[in-house]
Order: C-alpha cells, then structure tokens, then sequence
C-alpha cells in the first residue's frame, strides 16, 4: 500500500508537469492544426532561463530574497522568457508559412527544434544543471509537509502540484471568461467564420502561443526543481507532452489536462511495478493504441473532413 | 430571355466543338490546361545565358547520372587520401537515403518521421544475419536483397496502423516507432534471458562483403579505406536511381504524385489511396534498409546511437535543401549537405569558408550594385575601427589565438575581434542579439537593410570566430537547423525541385 502511494504521488508530480506541456501543444493544434515540434524545446529553454534566475538571485543555498519570492520569481522569469521566444518562433518561423501545404509549416518546425536545442548546447554545454533545491533552505522543502500513511509528502511536491493545478485553473478562466479566451475558441471552432466576425486572427494566435510557451516555462522550472536539466531533454519532453495531448484529444484543454495526468500515472506505475527500462516504451505503446483506436482521444470529437 | 439561353449554351457549343477538333491542343476533360502549361508560362533567360540554359535543360537525365557518376569514379584516382575516398562512400549512403526518403516525402507528401529507424532496422539484419551474433553467415548477395524485402515488410507494418491517419497523426506514428526502435537497440540485451541486439554494446565484429567468393576488405593492406566499397555502393546507387526513375514515371509515380497534391481528390477519383501510401512507406523503407548494409558492413559494427534523431534531421534537410520530389534534386542535396557537414568538422579549413560564403551571397543579392559597395565596405571599417578601439582599451581583448588558416582566414583575423579570454556572458550575449538581429533583417527592406547588414555581418564574424569555430558539432546541426527553416519560407521547393502551383 505504501508502495502504491509512493508511485500515485510520483505519477501526481509527473503527471502535473504533462499536462502544462500538453496545454501548450493543444493551444496552438486547436488554433494552427500545426504539431509545434519546438514546443518540447521551449520547455527546456524554460528551466534553463529559470537556473539562470536562480543564480542571478544569488543561488539557491544563499539566495538575496525569500524562498517563497525566489521560487516565484524564477518562474516568471521563465514564463516571460518562454513567452517571447514563444512569439518569435510563430513569427519568424511559422507565419510566412500558414497559407502553404500543411507538411511546410511541420518540416519548418522540426528546424526549429533543432536549431533551439543546438543552439542550448552550443552556448551552454550539454552539461546537466542543477537547480540544488534541497540546499534552497537547508532541505526544508524535502523533510516538511505531512504523511499519507507512512508515505511523506513533501512540501517540494506539494508546491509542484499545487503550482500546476493553480496555472490550469487559471488558463482555464482566462479561456471561458475572458474576451479574448471567447475569440480563442471561437477560431479554434473555425477560423474563417471567426475572421469574418470581425476576429483578429494574428493576435489570437499570438496569444495562444504566449500563453502555450508560458506554461512551458513554468513547467520547466517545475520539472527543474526536482531532476536536473540538460540541452537534449527537450525532444523527450516534448514527446511526452505531445502524446498526453493526443491521449486527451488534441485541441481540448481538459483533454491535455487529463491527458498529462494519465501518462504520468501510467509512467509511475510502471516504473514502480514493472521496470524502468520500458516505461518510456509503454507510453509509446500506449500513444499507438489511441491512435488505432481512438485517433480524436478521451475529449476530442471524431474529424470530420469536409470538402 | 433570348440571351439567357445563348449565355447557358455557348460553353456547350465550345466543348463539343473541341472534342470534334481531337488536337493535341485542344481541352481535354479533367485536365486543367493552365496548371499542364505553366512551364511554359516560365519566363526565358535571353542573352547566352538562356541559351546554355536551354541546351543544358535537353540534355538526357541519364546523360547527367552517368556524368555524375563518371565524376564520383575519377575522384579515388585523383585524390590518394583514404578520407577523401571515406568521405566520398559517406555521400553515396547519403544519396541513397536522400533517394529512399524522397519516394516518401517528394512523391507520397507523407510525413514519415521514422526513416532512420529503417536504415536502423537494415543495419541490424545484415548485422545479425552475418556475424556470430546468432552463427548465421549467409551469402552477400542473398543478403542485401532479403534485408531490402525485411525493410519492405517493416515498413509496410509500420504503416498500416497509420494509413488511416493522415499528415500529423502519421508523423507522430513514426516518430514513436523510431522511439520504440531506439528503445528496443538500447535494450535488447536481455529479453528473456536472450541477447539480441547487445544493447548499447552493439554488435561487433559482422562480416565484410563478399561476391561469389570474391572477398572485400574493409581496410587495404596500409590501413586505408578500401575503395572497392565504394564501387560496389555506387553500382547500387545507379541500380536503385534507375528503378526509381521508371517508377516514379510509371502509373504508380503518377498516383503517388496525385496522393501528394490531394489526397481526397485522389481518393473521389478512386485510387486505392491507403495501399499507395502503404507502397510508399515499404519502398522508402526498402531502400533505407538496403543501405544500411554497406554501412554496416564497411564499419563491421552497428550501435543504437548510430540512428539517433540528428541523422533524421541531416537526411530531411538533403531532401528538402535538394528539392523534394526531384531525383536530380535530393542527390545534389545530398553531396552538398554531407560536405558542408565534412567541412564543418575541422575548424581549421571551416573558417575561410564562411567568409567566401558570405561574400557569395552578397554578390548574389546585390549584384554590382552601390549596396554591395556599402555593406563590405562598411563592414571592414566597422571592423578594423572597433578592433582598434578594443586594442587600445585592453590588449588581450585582441590576442587570441590568430592560427594560420589560409590567406583570406588571415585578412579577417585583422579586423574581427578574438579575445584571448572569452568571458562567460560574450557567447550568450552576442549569438542571442545576431539571432534578432538576422530575424530582424528579414522585416526591413531597402536602405535600412543595407545599414542593419553592416552590424549584423561584423557581429556574424564575431560569433563565428570566437563562438561557432570552437564547437564544430554544435554548429553542424545549428546550420541545418536553420537551414530547413530558411529553405521552408524562402524556396520550398528547394534547388533544383519544381515549383508546385496551388489549385484553390
């Protein structure tokens, strides 16, 4: 039982992490119907700005500002960052490509994937970096938090999944509430008819990539926290979040919210029961089984083409 | 009302009237006659170089093949160097992998992400069915065919779960396969207790060719590379560069190209589009399979990290750089990048490269313009201004290390900037601002693009002398990165590809 526990958390954290990448990818499908390949890239561009903050900040076993501020600050640095990059990438590199045959804009985004992820390793090595939250306050994070069991559920946890869940529902709100949000899901419905009802279809989808490449970059500081980041982590992350996004329903955001927890779940348990070795071989399996038989996932709705 | 009815008429009266006349010029049903002539409509180069255009346009493709070829056979007898001969057989896997790949790409207009994983599944079959891995040593020339049929059926199974698929879900099926392909290499040393693959050990030790009993060396009696490989993969290419041509003019290439341009409408007009996808996938497959037997048999091991994502990158950018869809295109495509790569490898000969480029592409651009007259001009003054400037605030700013390079290598090192040190933040700082400043380049126009150039292209210097230059397999893939973006938005149909008209 307490091994069970253990794994629910660690497919909890993991889970969490999915699922802010898979927003991002289901933002721009529900918009563009373009694969963001360079999507998993601006995640790891995300913990790399975030380990930067971190030691302009002072470091994390001596840092100038509070715990509570220094964790917050370095996320939105991060998500600011990811932001911008996230905006040139859609202007630079898929703009001048919307109007032209649907693999143009793929090929273009594979380069852009490895164009970022070359470039990391260029400037910074392909040395791991770590974020050294345990020393953050004298491992503080790690030892307090409460007991499920005779499992410890640390606070680092808590903040990780508390912080995704608090992101999510934001988005959320952001995406039914505001005007913005409406405009968003109404060229996600159809974009012509959206345009001609007097929507600003660039601004939409600039804003779609702001906010999918913010959440990248939290999510990249989240992962960060707890495992140690590198230049090449980019393209599996991506992978995973990608296949949460489809397990979902490409284009839902409940979807790819649902979608990150059940991979990470799925990852954890198989980890902890089977073997380590091919949990990331499952996920594949299971992403090509979806794909067999339910290529629209959980939430999505079968496409239909029309001529 | 009278009017009414000529207007409904007249058009029928036209048709019949062209159906009578069964001319070659006449309109033909379900034929659209501006999208059949628009290479007419191209426009002609006047003056001599139009003329040696159209000459060169009627030259025979097999004309051109067997040039080509000649070329690649004289090079063994002109250069000595085993590398120069190694480098040459690195190409001609690479023309054959461009050629498998654009039966996919070019011709289907299919995404297919797990290509490697198809050089990959090659290169384990001929390792497997020739070494001691299993005690199996089969023949060569049963070898090669039988690992092209195994590539076949692979990758007609990899297709089938995704033949219902269309454009992103595919790529994302085969991406996954590559996946599940490199996971399987890495651990596949212990399945029930059995050894397959060795893992990330590999397997050691596969035969070398042999023909009929006549054996084929790897390394001649200095070391060297044998050049016999070489021969025997370009009689390979030449069979596979034949095949496809035929194929690709014979009903089912017409297909393919139809699939390509719509598949709905070629699936109304009744084509069996899933089994045409299918053959694409197992032909592209085959062929990528084939060639991972020379590869495997000229190193004598194969290894899980041989068929990582970066290969799938350097093969996608032959094919998209060479023009997708055109044979002549993706082979060019391929020399061309497997070069640039070879030469990007010794920092020593790169660096001169980069300089002649540039001034290649401003000739290009500006021709003999008074631009072209501002912007070097400005540059090496910009140039030789602010390395003074820098000399005289602190003299190890300019002291770095001025390596004998060549004379123009030289003639830059006297105006770029190469601190002895480089501080930590230089690198980041600098790259990241020549990224915006060159994506800024592509928003202005005129003047102002002129003056931003005179900046950009100092700063280019300097991120290449002192950032780029000394980590030559970063930049590699940084180069083709870019360049697949670039060729995307400015020609996506690549060198020597045809242009594609929309229909809409």
């Amino acid at each position: 039982m307490d091994t069970f526990i253990q794994l629910t958390l660690n497919g909890l954290t993991l889970g969490s992490v999915y699922a802010l990448i898979a927003l991002g990818y289901s933002l721009v499908y529900g918009i563009l119907k373009l694969l963001n390949f360079a999507h998993g890239d601006v995640f790891m561009v995300g913990s790399f700005i975030g380990f930067g903050a971190l030691q302009l900040l002072g470091g994390s076993a001596d840092p100038v500002v509070p715990v509570w501020l220094l964790l917050i600050l370095i996320t939105l640095a991060a998500m600011a960052g990811c932001a911008v990059l996230g905006v040139a990438i859609e202007r630079f590199a898929y703009r001048p490509l919307r109007d032209a045959p649907r693999i143009a804009p793929l090929i273009s985004a594979l380069g852009v994937s490895f164009f970022i992820a070359y470039s990391m390793q260029l400037l910074f090595g392909a040395d791991q970096r770590d974020y050294d939250a345990f020393s953050m306050s004298d491992g503080a994070l790690f030892f307090n938090g409460f007991d499920i069991g005779n499992v410890r559920v640390p606070l680092l946890r808590i903040i990780i999944i508390v912080s995704a869940f608090v992101l999510m529902a934001l988005l959320w709100m952001l995406v039914t509430r505001t005007r913005t949000g409406k405009a968003m899901q109404a060229t996600s419905h159809d974009r012509e008819a959206a345009a001609m009802m007097g929507i600003d279809i660039d601004r939409v989808i600039v804003f779609a990539f702001v906010l999918g490449s913010a959440l990248a970059g939290a999510a990249g500081v989240l992962f960060a926290l707890r495992a140690p980041t590198f230049a090449a982590i980019g393209f599996l992350a991506g992978l995973k979040g990608f296949t949460a996004a489809v397990i979902g329903g490409i284009g839902s955001i409940p979807g790819a919210m649902a979608g990150g927890l059940i991979l990470g779940f799925a990852e954890a348990y198989t980890q902890g029961y089977i073997s380590t070795k091919w949990s990331d071989l499952l996920v594949f399996v299971i992403l090509i089984l979806f794909m067999l038989f339910r290529p629209q996932g959980l939430f999505g709705k079968a496409d239909i083409r029309k001529v | 009302m009278s009017d009414y009815d000529d207007e409904l008429t007249r058009p029928l009266e036209g048709a019949a009237a062209a159906s009578a006349a069964e001319g070659p010029t006449s309109p033909q049903v379900g034929r659209d006659e501006w999208v059949a002539r628009h290479g007419e409509r191209r426009t002609r180069r006047g003056g001599w170089i139009g003329t040696v255009e159209q000459r060169l346009a009627r030259v025979p493709w097999w004309a051109w093949l067997a040039l080509f070829v000649a070329v690649i056979c004289a090079l063994p007898g002109v250069f000595e160097s085993g590398y120069v001969r190694r480098v040459a057989f690195d190409t001609v896997v690479f023309m054959l992998l461009a050629l498998g790949l654009n039966i996919v790409v070019g011709w289907g207009g299919l995404l297919d992400l797990g290509y490697v994983a198809f050089f990959g599944v090659g290169a384990y079959a001929y390792a497997i069915l020739s070494s001691d891995q299993f005690d199996i040593h089969l023949p060569t020339i049963v070898t090669i065919p039988l690992v092209a049929v195994i590539g076949g059926i692979v990758g007609w199974l990899v297709g089938l779960p995704s033949r219902r698929l269309t454009g992103d879900y595919l790529a994302i099926v085969t991406l996954f396969f590559f996946q599940v392909f490199l996971t399987f290499t890495n651990n596949g040393d212990n399945i029930r207790g059995h050894s397959i693959t060795n893992g990330p050990n590999g397997i050691l030790n596969v035969d070398e060719f042999e023909f009929f009993g006549w054996k084929l060396p790897r390394a001649t009696s200095e070391g060297l590379f044998n050049v016999r490989y070489l021969y025997v993969a370009l009689v390979f290419f030449v069979l596979v560069y034949v095949a496809l041509h035929l194929l690709n003019d014979s009903r089912t290439g017409r297909a393919w190209r139809s699939l390509r341009e719509d598949p709905l409408a070629a699936e109304v007009m009744g084509m069996p589009v899933n089994r045409l996808k299918l053959m694409a996938f197992a032909f592209g497959a085959a062929v990528a399979a084939m060639t991972g037997t020379f590869a495997t048999a000229l190193n004598g091991s194969v290894f899980p990290q041989n068929f990582e994502f970066p290969l799938l990158i350097t093969v996608y950018t032959m094919v998209i750089l060479g023009g997708a869809g055109s044979q002549a295109g993706v082979v060019l495509g391929a020399v061309i990048v497997s070069v640039l790569l070879e030469a990007l490898r010794d920092p020593g000969d790169a660096r001169g490269y980069f300089y002649v480029l540039i001034l290649l592409a401003l000739a290009a651009v500006y021709r003999t313009s008074l631009k072209l007259v501002v912007v070097v001009g400005g540059t090496i003054v910009l140039g030789v201004v602010a390395r003074l400037v820098a000399e005289s605030i602190d003299g190890s700013w300019t002291a770095g290390p001025g390596e004998d390079a060549g004379p123009l290598a030289d003639r830059a090192a006297d105006w770029v900037i190469v601190p002895a040190r480089l501080a930590e933040w230089v690198g980041p700082v600098t790259y990241i601002s020549l990224v915006a400043l060159a994506l800024l380049l592509t928003l202005v126009s005129g003047w102002v693009r002129v003056v931003l150039l005179v900046p950009t292209l100092y700063l280019a210097s300097f991120v290449w002398e002192n950032v780029l230059l000394p980590q030559p397999e970063s930049t590699r893939y940084i180069v083709l990165g870019a360049l697949l973006v670039a060729m995307m938005i400015a020609r996506p149909q690549g060198l020597l590809g045809e242009k594609r008209v929309e229909i809409v």
